[in-house]
């Protein structure tokens, strides 16, 4: 009992209490949802923008959206292998339908927006999605 | 418990493949998730690697209520310094597999990451074996 007391309380602490719903990550980027419009409520509680796969890996949290120019199949088996459900193609870049296939058999949400990398990340990290403290949790 | 794939070096979009069906049994047998996700990441980084490096090979995994012992078997060209390949950002992937979002030289510091026991063994030119445990 205790010790799952102990980790709730860091695990707010490591959100800041704040976590954010895909639909609001959605408005935010103007995004469209390319798959899991009906997974829209589940929520996040950090952002990891990246387009080297093998940085996504070394960077495990709980509970993350991933924003990536990368649209190849590998993007989705990365972030099956890191239990990410939510990636978000920026710079409006085409995506094939096997990429979004393989995305629905997982049960992810596939945002597309034609926002670039850096202003994507922006705008989510502006409007609260922070990740503070999250070096407190560190290993 | 026992499987064992073979992968294809040709096919890059497959990579993974075998990752995620170990990973859907260890959901199925229970265990928890972050031990999962240890093992996922790091038999993942060496699938993609025996297909960007070494045009495939064989994986055979061994499950028992203790750990789970991954064994990755390629015919590759081997690695000449396996010290060197171990450090961050050292990397001889191509450009090609790059755009891909690979080979930042991150692959191997991720499975001694992910792994509680990481073994490489190689010869130039005849091949490379990795072998990953991880305790439940």
């Amino acid at each position: 009992m205790f010790k799952i007391k102990i980790f709730k309380i860091k695990f707010s602490i490591a959100n800041g209490g704040k976590g954010m719903k895909l639909r609001e990550v959605k408005e935010i980027l103007n995004a469209e949802v390319l798959v899991g419009e009906d997974r829209l409520d589940r929520e996040v509680f950090l952002a990891c923008g990246s387009d080297l796969m093998s940085d996504v890996l070394a960077f495990v949290k709980e509970k993350i959206v991933l924003l990536t120019g990368l649209v190849n199949p590998q993007v989705i088996r990365t972030a099956e292998m890191m239990d990410i459900k939510a990636i978000v193609f920026v710079r409006g870049k085409k995506v094939t339908q096997d990429v979004l296939e393989l995305a629905e058999s997982k049960k992810m949400v596939i945002l597309a927006t034609q926002h670039p990398l850096y202003i994507a990340c922006g705008l989510l990290y502006s409007n609260g999605l922070t990740g503070k403290e999250e070096k407190a949790e560190e290993n | 418990m026992n499987l064992s794939f073979k992968v294809d070096g040709d096919e890059f979009t497959l990579a993974g493949e075998s990752s995620s069906q170990v990973k859907k049994v260890l959901k199925q047998l229970g265990i928890a998730p972050e031990i999962i996700r240890k093992i996922a990441i790091a038999m993942y980084e060496a699938e993609i690697n025996m297909v960007i490096h070494a045009n495939g090979g064989t994986i055979d995994v061994e499950i028992t209520p203790e750990k789970v012992y991954i064994v990755l078997k390629d015919t590759g060209p081997g690695i000449p310094d396996i010290d060197l390949a171990m450090q961050e950002g050292y990397s001889t992937a191509s450009e090609q597999v790059r755009e891909l979002g690979f080979g930042a030289g991150m692959g191997l510091p991720n499975m001694k990451k992910y792994s509680d026991n990481l073994k490489v063994t190689s010869e130039v030119g005849k091949g490379t074996t990795v072998e990953i445990t991880v305790y439940i």
